[in-house]
């Protein structure tokens, strides 16, 4: 499929499995009229009975898709924001993650929460813009998936419908209106793999999401510079493909996080922590995290440009590296 | 609903083995036997057993911190239960639950939640579950008058009307939440009222009348089987040991725990029985002598099994 929305690649992943299974269902708010980026456009007309409207009530939407999910049905559930789920932490953090491993094995939580998630860089402020993964990647028994691509969006979502554990599928609000291609058909990028989106030997910028596409660009500048960076996207969150990023940074010997959410106790603390362990003969340099500001996020554009994380502040960080 | 008299003799026997299996695991915890803490359900064995004596293997109940009650009324087997709680590799959950979650799907168990009022939004799933694969069956979930104060609770009564689906909702209100006495954590005093303001059902009875808690409960039942939606059921009863063992109920006065000594739902039952010639003296006997020997079986089942091994700690995470 070529030149699409992120949410209509995503559209396409949802649509393939629900006529594959049955047990397939979609639970939120707003989903009946299609969803806000098109990811269940036509689904309540051609699936009847399987497109659920719900209350504004994330507690009970996700309990909806906790009971569901312990009946073995499989339900997708529709948070909106990231930043909506918080009052529903209860669902995911005691009941979800927590199930398969207390109740000895014998209950299973085949769900997958959809959540949007990040800056537009037009005025969401504090509440609406948030990059709250890191909570949920201190969470054992939930996986955490953060496709920055039209083909890993889609990818991603298949494998999350698969697989048989409480995904927090990761929408990237900033892009999910964006064009771009992906594969058509069933196309599976696994879940705990990550890709290396541009191969480099000077310095390696582990990222995610569309912070990763600032990334890239920021790649291709320093390219025009003589400064070749390797660009690695985590693609999915928890667990951390950290083979890649081990052998990424035994090539180049230097790495910058950069990431949306908050730097401090971010997901990139766990990634340079895991590279100091591991990897601390590779290094020549000490290890940088670019993240987002000690603040929330504030409303007026000039202190939203002034917190972005973009590809300028990337490619500075990364010179300043070498 | 009619009483069936035939179920009596088997309720009788499920209270008693509920009673036993409480008293016992507090005399092991006190005497230092038991890992965790306890919260038991002794006082309110009608409950737990009127409302699942109506209940098929593929009905789900949702259960709480104070779950013995309705995990062993649903079916669940003594020995594993103290399995679970004496931690071994036997238990329930290979001892990775514990007293509080413990879980059994193939016999309607969906489980135990030590988070109060979690069980709503639960319960609200598999409900959902049922009727989105047109099956007949019914969703029980259990929670106090403790917990009916959570906002799981409003989101769940809201969102089971408006599907319609089969759900029970059951409010043991024991009139405390922990410490906390009724009157001090809600203005109403019947629970039931606020299934008006979702547009369903409500009914206020005795809980510690076995055969009140089986008539309205199998009423509810119907209904919901038969598509008629959600009720809720509020059952007035007494817990009689502390929140935990412990707990020095310094909230309750001796004249409370006097009177509701009185209307304790086993011997109640019991005289019912006796009176009505349901059952005579020497079947009584025999029924309780019986659970005594499964109790102590069970103890001994647990203490003769093995613990997990270490290596079992990353096992079962997540799924493959």
């Amino acid at each position: 499929m070529n030149n699409v929305t992120m949410g209509e690649v995503i559209r396409d992943a949802i649509h393939m499995e629900m006529q594959r299974d049955s047990d397939i269902f979609v639970a939120g708010e707003d989903v009946h009229f299609g969803g806000m980026y098109a990811e269940y456009l036509g689904f309540f007309e051609e699936f009847p009975n399987r497109i659920f409207p719900t209350p504004i009530s994330e507690t009970g939407i996700l309990g909806l898709g906790l009971g569901s999910a312990a009946m073995k049905l499989r339900p997708l559930l529709c948070m909106g924001k990231l930043d909506f789920m918080m009052v529903a932490f209860d669902e995911v953090i005691n009941q979800a993650a927590k199930f398969r491993y207390m109740f000895g094995g014998k209950v299973e939580m085949p769900m997958v929460i959809q959540a949007n998630y990040g800056m537009t860089l037009n005025g969401q402020a504090a509440q609406h813009s948030q990059s709250l993964e890191a909570f949920f990647c201190h969470l054992p028994g939930i996986k955490v998936v953060a496709p920055s691509t039209h083909a890993d969006a889609k990818g991603l979502m298949i494998s999350a419908i698969r697989d048989n554990n409480p995904i927090l599928f990761l929408q990237p609000l900033r892009l999910m209106r964006a064009k771009g291609d992906a594969p058509d058909g069933e196309y599976i990028v696994p879940i705990g793999k990550a890709n290396v989106r541009k191969e480099g030997t000077d310095l390696t910028i582990v990222s995610w999401g569309p912070v990763c596409c600032e990334a890239v660009s920021a790649a291709e500048t320093l390219e025009k510079e003589g400064i070749n960076a390797e660009v690695v996207d985590l693609r999915t969150l928890s667990p951390i493909d950290f083979d890649t990023v081990l052998e990424s940074v035994a090539k180049t010997s230097r790495l910058l996080i950069a990431h949306e959410a908050v730097q401090q106790c971010g997901l990139g603390a766990e990634i340079a922590a895991l590279v100091a362990e591991e990897g601390m003969d590779y290094l020549d340099a000490p290890i940088k995290r670019l993240g987002g500001a000690f603040c929330p996020i504030p409303f007026s554009p000039v202190l939203e440009t002034e917190y972005f994380i973009s590809a300028d502040k990337i490619a500075k960080a990364a010179r300043e590296m070498l | 609903m009619k009483m069936n008299n035939d179920v009596l003799p088997g309720m009788y026997e499920m209270m008693f083995r509920i009673r036993t299996f409480e008293m016992k695991a507090r005399e092991l915890f006190l005497a230092g036997q038991l890992p965790g803490f306890l919260h038991l359900y002794a006082g309110q064995e009608a409950i737990a057993t009127g409302v699942c004596t109506h209940l098929r293997d593929d009905d789900q109940i949702v259960s709480t911190h104070r779950g013995h009650g309705h995990l062993i009324a649903k079916g669940g087997r003594t020995d594993k239960m103290m399995a679970e709680l004496y931690a071994k590799n036997t238990g329930y959950c290979h001892g990775k639950g514990g007293s509080m979650h413990i879980a059994d799907p193939d016999i309607g168990i969906l489980g135990a939640t030590g988070i109060v009022g979690a069980g709503m939004p639960i319960g609200l799933g598999a409900a959902f579950a049922m009727k989105y694969r047109g099956q007949d069956n019914v969703t029980v979930v259990f929670f106090g008058d403790g917990g009916s104060n959570r906002g799981t609770v409003h989101e769940a009564m809201n969102m089971s009307a408006l599907y319609n689906l089969p759900l029970i909702f059951v409010c043991e209100n024991n009139g405390v939440g922990f410490s906390t006495v009724q009157k001090l954590h809600q203005k109403i005093e019947d629970i039931s009222v606020r299934a008006a303001g979702y547009g369903f059902e409500g009914f206020t009875a005795d809980g510690n009348d076995a055969l009140e808690v089986y008539e309205v409960t199998g009423r509810a039942i119907e209904k919901a089987r038969n598509g008629g939606g959600p009720t809720l059921l509020e059952f007035k009863t007494w817990r009689i040991l502390g929140h935990t063992l412990g707990d020095k109920e310094l909230y309750r006065t001796a004249e409370e725990k006097a009177e509701w000594a009185k209307k304790d739902p086993i011997p109640r039952l019991s005289k019912h029985m006796l009176e009505n010639g349901i059952a005579n003296q020497a079947e009584v006997d025999r029924i309780e002598q019986k659970i005594i020997k499964e109790i102590d079986d069970a103890v001994q089942f647990a203490i003769e099994s093995p613990v997990p091994d270490a290596s079992e700690l990353m096992v079962g995470v997540y799924a493959d």
